[in-house]
């Protein structure tokens, strides 16, 4: 009898914690588990440190209803594929892929498992499940040039680029724009580094740009030597990606800030929801996930080392390009040989940005390659 | 170089004079030379693979050991200016006014210079690297020889890599040498094996890498690319001229390079 009971019993508790399992599981949610694939460690102090930071910001603001896994310094190619697909074998439910080089490894383990969600940032070619997220930086690189036409005493601007693609380009023609409309005889000349991360070729470059009278620099490529050494021979100069004035405090006039976590945020929301969406359209490049100075995915820092009516003119840039009142690519634009790229009247679109080739007027030379 | 970059800035952090960098770039280089010596010469491993594979640690080490350093900054070493000497134009801009390791770097061209053609144990140390098999015949202690010569190569590998925090960009981040360590291989080969040949290498690639910066920045019609070539095309022209060379007379390349000493003939 005893022995019945004691059956009755654990069969009983048995159904009972299955019940509470399955419950728990339906009304109280698992762990929503995400991964996060990184092109370098954190401690690049650039780049990959604020997608860091963005994640710290995923977790702070989901608790335990998320699991994050993060994998470093896996480089594009072959290796990425393999981590991708490791995660999404893992049961991550949604996977960053942080770097452009990981779009077509993205794509291709997207197609092995078609319930995970893929969010790849900085590319252009979209699938099913997977959906592009970008920041437009040259947003940040339009107040960078205005602050530059108003402090620059040679009218020489140094700006150091990584390579002569589109995004790097529309950097300087965004710059090229911010300059002209404060200041028509200053004129931007360019270095390619031809690497995104060498702290000495871009601390030579740097020198180069001094030594050749320019008084502000700029740069996108990762690394803070470039402040460093304007910091040294007294030049101006801006930082990249994360506040660099640790580096250059008598240097950095602002910097340009990454801010990734409010866009990872919403879309694992929009995961949870049920709302998740690549935003494919008709417009191919309507659908990429493109936030700036008004989604408050590029912050800008303080505006230092300059005289109060300079960053009056940079705070009122930064107010018109939130608001929409400045539309940096308005027609008429002309590049620098004089050729109409548009008319008055109309601008160029995103799809038209990503094409860019060619410098517009204030930028010496012209676009290797 | 990376071992002597964390070292170097870990120690100005610590003591606060970037002299203490130096020394401790330094110390950091001979560590990791030593760990190169225990395996190729104690345990006769094979050098190149070995030498990949502690580069590759090294680089690891270093990430996990400069982490702490992250976004730190440290005063760089200053510009000695030779008396009076500096004053002349131009030229004493260039010769006298550069920062201590500049110098150092002179001097010890100057020594090995001295040491390998006109010391005694300068000429022992050419002989266990053109035969080690007869060094040793005669007596020679070819494995402690060599743990010198591969720590004294580390110390100076290790104070290079101090020159980039504590001259170039004060801070530390991973990689941060970008690969420029393997120019010191293709130096070599480009002075075949002769110390102050070295110093001309030397100029002529630094030279030639700033000449691409400063030929984008004037708008010059060259590709960079092919500017940033140009190092590894004049190594390519040596070694070319040195094998012609070869045929003729004997080597200048050291004939026992690469190979592991067995003492138990």
């Amino acid at each position: 009898m005893l022995k019945f009971c004691m059956r009755i019993f654990s069969l009983f508790a048995l159904s009972a914690s299955v019940l509470f399992f399955i419950f728990n599981s339906a009304f109280a949610g698992n762990p929503t588990k995400v991964g996060f694939v990184y092109l370098t460690t954190p401690g690049d102090h650039g780049w990959t440190y604020a997608h860091e930071l963005g994640k710290q910001m995923v977790e702070k603001q989901f608790g335990n209803d998320v699991k994050v896994s993060v994998v470093e310094n896996v480089p594009e190619g072959p290796d990425a594929t393999r981590v991708i697909r490791e995660l999404a074998k893992q049961g991550n439910e949604i996977i960053f892929t942080t770097s452009f080089g990981y779009m077509e490894p993205t794509l291709k383990v997207a197609k092995e498992f078609p319930n995970v969600k893929f969010e790849h940032i900085t590319g252009y070619k979209r699938s099913k499940n997977v959906a592009t997220g970008n920041i437009r930086f040259y947003e940040g690189r339009y107040i960078q040039g205005v602050v530059a036409g108003l402090m620059t005493k040679t009218n020489k601007i140094g700006y150091i680029g990584a390579y002569p693609i589109a995004e790097v380009i529309m950097g300087i023609n965004s710059f090229a724009q911010g300059l002209r409309s404060v200041n028509k005889d200053a004129s931007i000349s360019v270095i390619w580094a031809n690497t995104w991360y060498d702290p000495v070729k871009e601390a030579d470059a740097a020198k180069v740009h001094i030594a050749e009278g320019a008084d502000i620099l700029a740069q996108h490529t990762d690394s803070p030597a470039m402040l460093q050494i304007a910091e040294k021979k007294g030049a101006l100069g801006f930082g990249q990606s994360t506040d660099m004035s640790a580096f250059a405090p008598k240097a950095q006039l602002f910097a340009s800030i990454n801010n990734w976590g409010p866009y990872y945020i919403r879309k694992i929301e929009e995961l949870k929801s049920g709302k998740w969406n690549t935003g494919d359209g008709p417009d191919h490049w309507a659908g990429n996930d493109w936030g700036g100075l008004k989604a408050e995915m590029l912050l800008i820092s303080k505006f230092q080392n300059m005289p109060d009516s300079v960053a009056k003119k940079a705070q009122e840039a930064l107010d018109g390009l939130k608001s929409g009142k400045i539309n940096i690519f308005a027609g008429p634009l002309v590049d620098n040989t004089g050729k109409e790229i548009i008319p008055a009247g109309k601008s160029l679109d995103d799809g038209a940005l990503w094409g860019m080739n060619y410098y517009l007027k204030g930028v010496n030379g012209k676009v290797p390659g | 170089m990376l071992s002597g970059a964390v070292g170097a800035l870990g120690a100005v952090l610590w003591l606060g004079n970037p002299y203490f960098g130096i020394i401790a770039g330094a110390l950091s280089g001979i560590f990791m030379a030593s760990i190169f010596s225990i395996f190729t010469i104690n345990f006769m491993t094979n050098q190149v693979a070995t030498g990949l594979g502690l580069t590759i640690f090294a680089t690891g080490l270093t990430g996990l050991a400069g982490a702490p350093l992250i976004g730190k900054t440290v005063p760089s070493l200053p510009k000695i200016e030779i008396f009076l000497l500096s004053e002349i134009p131009f030229v004493g801009e260039i010769l006298f006014k550069q920062d201590f390791i500049a110098y150092l770097s002179i001097a010890i061209i100057i020594f090995i210079t001295y040491f390998l053609k006109y010391s005694k144990s300068g000429i022992v140390l050419r002989a266990v690297g053109d035969d080690h098999q007869s060094a040793h015949s005669v007596g020679y202690p070819v494995k402690k020889i060599r743990w010198y010569a591969t720590c004294f190569g580390g110390m100076c590998a290790g104070i290079g890599g101090a020159y980039i925090p504590l001259v170039l960009t004060p801070h530390w981040s991973e990689g941060m040498t970008a690969g420029r360590g393997w120019i010191a291989l293709a130096l070599v080969v480009f002075a075949s094996w002769i110390p102050w040949r070295i110093i001309v290498g030397a100029l002529i690639f630094g030279g030639i890498t700033i000449a691409q910066l400063v030929g984008q920045s004037r708008g010059w019609p060259i590709p960079s690319q092919i500017l940033s070539m140009m190092p590894y095309l004049a190594t390519i022209v040596a070694l070319t001229m040195i094998s012609g060379r070869i045929s003729k007379t004997n080597s200048v390349v050291p004939a026992s390079l690469g190979k592991p000493f067995f003492d138990t003939q």
